[in-house]
C-alpha cells in the first residue's frame, strides 16, 4: 500500500524530469552540441547524486511549511501538485512543480488545521522573487567575464566549439546535481514526515537515511522522466524558448545552476554560518524561472533593456500567483474527497492542551498569564483552533503565542533502550547521547520540551548552547538529533513497529 | 579527451593550410601576370603551373575540412557559415586560376603603355584577395579585427574598379586598335576586377557571420 501512495510522488518526479532537465541540457541538445544520450546519462546520474546527497536542505524548509504527517495526505498533496502542473501545461500556462507543491502544502495546512508557518512561507515566497533576479545578476557577470576573456585570449572558433561542448557537459552535470538537490524537495518533500523507509547502514561504513532512500526513488523517477520524455522538450526549449548561441547558453545554464545550488547547499549554508555571515535559506526554486532570469541577464549585458522579453516576465509573475493558488484549491478539495470517499486518513491531528505540566513550564518561562487560566485542561484538536481561541480571548502577543503553542503541543514518546540500541546510529549519535537516552528506558513523555529538558539534564551532549551566532550551527545540528528521536520514539511509530514484529 | 583536442588542433591546421594556399596562389598569380606583361614567358608558364597546382591542393583541403565539419558534427551553429565561407573563398581562387589559364590560352596583347596601369589593377585585386584571407583568419581567431579587413577589402575593390575603368576608357579611345582587340583586353580587365568583386562578396557575408558569432 505504501508503494501505491508513493506513486503520486513518482509521477511528479517523472514530470519534473521530463520538463526540467531541458532547463539544464535544452540548448546543448537542441543545438546539437551535445548528443541526447550523453545529456540523458549525465543528467540522470547527477540528478540522483544531488537528490540523495544534498536534497535534505530544501526539503526541510518545505517540511516546515507543512509537515504532511499521514502518507495518504502526502499522496494527495503530491497528486494535487502534479495534476495542477499537468493541467496548466495543457492550458499552455506556465507552471512549475516548485510553485505547485507549495500551494498544495498550504492547501493541506488549511485542510488539516495545522498552522501555516508564516516565517517559512515568506522565506519561500521571497526566494521565488530573488531566484530569477539573482540568476540574472550571475548571468550578467559571467557573460561579461566570458566576453572579456574571449577578446583577450583570441580562441579559435573550433577550440571554442570544443570548450563549449565540454563546458555544456560539465556545467550540465553541475546543473543536474543542483537541480536534484534543490528540486527533489518538490517531488519527495511531502513524504518526508510520513516516510515509509528506515535508515540503512551500508556495510557499517556509510549510513544512508530513510529520507535519502526516499530521495533516491524520487531521483530515479526524475531520471525516468529524462529518458522517456525530455528529448521532445529539449528540442523545443533549445529552439524556441531561448534562442541563444551555445556559448551564451552555457552562461545561462551556469547562472541557473549556481542559483539552484545556492538555494540547496547545506554545506554552503554551514560555511556562511561559521563565517558569521547571514545564511541563505534553503528553498526549492523553479529552474525555469532561473533560466528566464539568466536569459534576461545576458540580454541586458548584450545591449540594454531593449532585448528583454516582457512576455517572459509576465509569465514569471503569473507563475508566482496562479500556480500555487490553483494547486492549493485542488489540494484542499482532493484531500476532502480522499478523506471522505476513500475513508483514508490524510492527516494525523496534533492535539494541544495547557496541562498542569505545561502551565508550570510556561510559568517558569515567564509566559504564564492569568488570561490563560480558563483553558487549563481543555484539549484542542489542532493548532489553529488552539491559536485562534487564545488569540481571541487572551491578551497575548504574537511572539509569545508561538512559544505557548510549542510548549502545549501534545506528542507521546516512549523510550525503549533496545530500540535505542538498534535505531540510534553510533556514527551519528555520540556515545554519551545514546547512553543518556538508554537511561530513560520506560519513560513516557507527553511533550517534546519535556524530553529535551530531561535529556539535557542527564547529559551535556544533549544541551543546547546559548543562542549566539557562533553556536547557531551546533544548535541546528542538535535539533536534527532531537528530530530523529521524535520520529523513533513516537508512540504510534513504536506501536506500528511492534505490530510489524509480531 | 586528449584525442579530441588533438583532432581539433589538426582541423585548425587544415583550415590554416587552406588559407595559406589561397594566399600563395594569389601572390603567384600577381607574379605570373607581371612576367606575362614583361613578356617573360618561361617564368609565366612556371607560375601558371604552380597556381594550378595550388588550386588543386586548396580543393582537396577544403573538401576534407568540410567533410570533417559534418562528419564530426562540429560547430553546429556556425557550420553552415563556415562551409559557405570556404566555398566562396575557394571561388576567388578558382577565378584566379581560370584567369591565369585564359592568359596562357588567349595571350591577350596588352599595349605597352598600359603595362603599369594593368599591373596596378592586378595589384589592387590581389590585395583585396589577400585581405580576404586575413579576414577569414580573423573570423576564426580574432573576431574584433574582422571589420578592419572588410574595410580594406572594400577599399581595394573600389581601387581596382577605378583603375579598370580608366584602363577601359583609354583603350577605347585608341584609334589604332581593332574593336575586337579592345574587347579582348577589356575581357581580361573584367576577369581581374572580378577577383576583387568576389573577395568583397565574401567580406559582405562575413560581416553577417560575425554578428552571429558574437557570444
Amino acid at each position: 500500500m505504501t508503494w501505491f501512495f508513493l506513486l503520486s510522488g513518482i509521477f511528479l518526479g517523472w514530470s519534473l524530469g521530463s520538463n526540467n532537465a531541458a532547463n539544464v541540457f535544452g540548448t546543448a541538445v537542441g543545438t546539437k552540441m551535445v548528443r541526447f544520450k550523453v545529456a540523458a546519462i549525465v543528467a540522470s546520474v547527477f540528478v540522483i547524486i544531488g537528490a540523495v546527497i544534498s536534497g535534505a536542505g530544501a526539503a526541510h524548509t518545505l517540511g516546515r511549511l507543512g509537515a504532511v504527517n499521514a502518507i495518504a495526505g502526502s499522496f494527495t498533496v503530491a497528486l494535487a501538485a502534479a495534476v495542477t502542473v499537468a493541467w496548466m501545461t495543457k492550458l499552455s500556462l506556465p507552471a512549475s512543480a516548485t510553485q505547485a507543491i507549495v500551494g498544495a502544502i498550504v492547501g493541506w495546512d488549511l485542510f488539516s488545521g495545522a498552522l501555516i508557518d508564516t516565517g517559512a512561507l515568506s522565506k519561500i515566497l521571497a526566494t521565488w522573487v530573488i531566484c530569477p533576479v539573482l540568476s540574472g545578476v550571475f548571468a550578467y557577470i559571467i557573460y561579461k567575464i566570458v566576453v572579456y576573456y574571449l577578446k583577450v585570449s583570441k580562441i579559435h572558433l573550433l577550440e571554442m566549439d570544443l570548450y563549449t561542448r565540454i563546458g555544456l557537459v560539465l556545467i550540465g552535470a553541475f546543473g543536474s546535481y543542483s537541480l536534484g538537490a534543490n528540486n527533489i524537495a518538490n517531488v519527495m518533500g511531502v513524504f518526508v514526515t510520513a516516510n515509509p523507509f528506515k535508515d540503512l547502514n551500508l556495510f557499517n561504513i556509510y549510513r544512508i537515511t530513510g529520507t535519502q532512500i526516499l530521495f533516491l526513488f524520487g531521483g530515479l523517477a526524475i531520471a525516468l522522466g529524462i529518458y522517456t520524455y525530455s528529448y521532445k522538450v529539449m528540442k523545443t526549449v533549445g529552439k524556441d524558448l531561448f534562442k541563444l548561441s551555445p556559448s551564451a547558453a552555457l552562461v545561462v545554464v551556469f547562472a541557473e545552476s549556481l542559483v539552484l545550488f545556492i538555494f540547496a547547499s547545506e554545506s554552503l549554508q554551514k560555511l556562511l554560518l561559521s563565517a558569521h555571515l547571514p545564511s541563505i535559506p534553503l528553498v526549492p526554486v523553479s529552474s525555469a524561472q532561473a533560466v528566464v532570469g539568466g536569459v534576461i541577464g545576458v540580454a541586458i549585458a548584450r545591449g540594454g533593456g531593449r532585448a528583454v522579453n516582457y512576455k517572459m516576465l509576465t509569465k514569471i509573475f503569473s507563475g508566482w500567483v496562479t500556480t500555487p493558488v490553483a494547486a492549493g484549491i485542488i489540494s484542499f478539495f482532493t484531500l476532502f474527497f480522499v478523506q471522505n470517499v476513500f475513508q483514508l486518513r490524510v492527516f494525523n491531528s496534533i492535539p494541544y492542551a495547557i496541562t498542569e505540566k505545561v502551565a508550570a513550564k510556561l510559568a517558569s518561562q515567564n509566559l504564564w498569564h492569568d488570561d490563560l487560566s480558563p483553558y487549563r485542561g481543555t484539549v484542542f484538536q489542532n493548532a489553529r483552533k488552539f491559536k485562534y481561541t487564545i488569540l481571541r480571548n487572551a491578551n497575548k502577543s504574537r511572539g509569545n503565542i508561538n512559544k505557548i503553542l510549542e510548549y502545549s503541543e501534545i506528542d507521546s514518546f516512549i523510550i525503549d533502550s533496545s530500540v535505542a540500541e538498534k535505531e540510534l546510529d553510533p556514527a551519528w549519535f555520540s556515545k554519551a547521547q545514546i547512553n543518556a537516552v538508554k537511561k530513560l528506558h520506560g519513560s513516557i513523555f507527553a511533550h517534546k520540551w519535556e524530553l529535551v529538558d530531561t535529556l539535557s539534564s542527564l547529559s551535556d551532549s544533549w544541551k543546547f548552547k546559548p543562542n549566539t551566532a557562533a553556536n547557531r550551527l551546533y544548535n541546528k545540528g542538535l535539533k536534527k538529533h532531537y528530530a530523529k528521536l521524535y520520529v523513533i520514539f513516537n508512540i504510534d511509530a513504536m506501536r506500528a513497529a511492534l505490530q510489524h514484529q509480531e | 579527451m586528449i584525442t579530441l583536442f588533438k583532432r581539433t588542433k589538426e582541423l585548425e591546421g587544415k583550415i590554416d593550410e587552406f588559407l595559406d594556399v589561397l594566399m600563395q596562389a594569389a601572390l603567384e598569380f600577381r607574379q605570373a601576370i607581371k612576367y606575362y606583361v614583361e613578356g617573360n614567358n618561361t617564368e609565366f608558364e612556371k607560375r601558371e603551373h604552380s597556381v594550378d597546382e595550388l588550386e588543386g591542393r586548396a580543393d582537396g583541403l577544403r573538401r576534407e575540412v568540410e567533410n570533417r565539419l559534418y562528419a564530426e558534427m562540429l560547430l553546429p551553429e556556425a557550420r553552415g557559415d563556415v562551409l559557405a565561407l570556404l566555398e566562396n573563398s575557394d571561388n576567388v581562387l578558382n577565378l584566379i586560376a581560370d584567369t591565369v589559364v585564359e592568359f596562357s590560352i588567349e595571350s591577350p596583347e596588352i599595349p605597352e603603355e598600359l603595362n603599369l596601369q594593368f599591373i596596378g589593377l592586378v595589384d589592387e585585386s590581389i590585395k583585396a584577395a589577400e585581405e580576404m584571407v586575413s579576414m577569414i583568419r580573423s573570423y576564426f581567431k580574432n573576431i574584433s579585427s574582422v571589420r578592419d579587413h572588410i574595410t580594406k577589402i572594400m577599399f581595394h575593390e573600389k581601387e581596382s574598379d577605378r583603375i579598370g575603368e580608366t584602363l577601359k576608357r583609354s583603350i577605347f579611345k585608341r584609334q589604332e586598335l581593332h574593336l575586337s582587340h579592345k574587347i579582348h583586353i577589356t575581357q581580361f580587365i573584367n576577369y581581374i576586377q572580378q577577383i576583387a568583386d568576389e573577395a568583397e562578396d565574401v567580406g559582405d557575408r562575413v560581416s553577417i557571420y560575425t554578428i552571429k558569432r558574437m557570444v
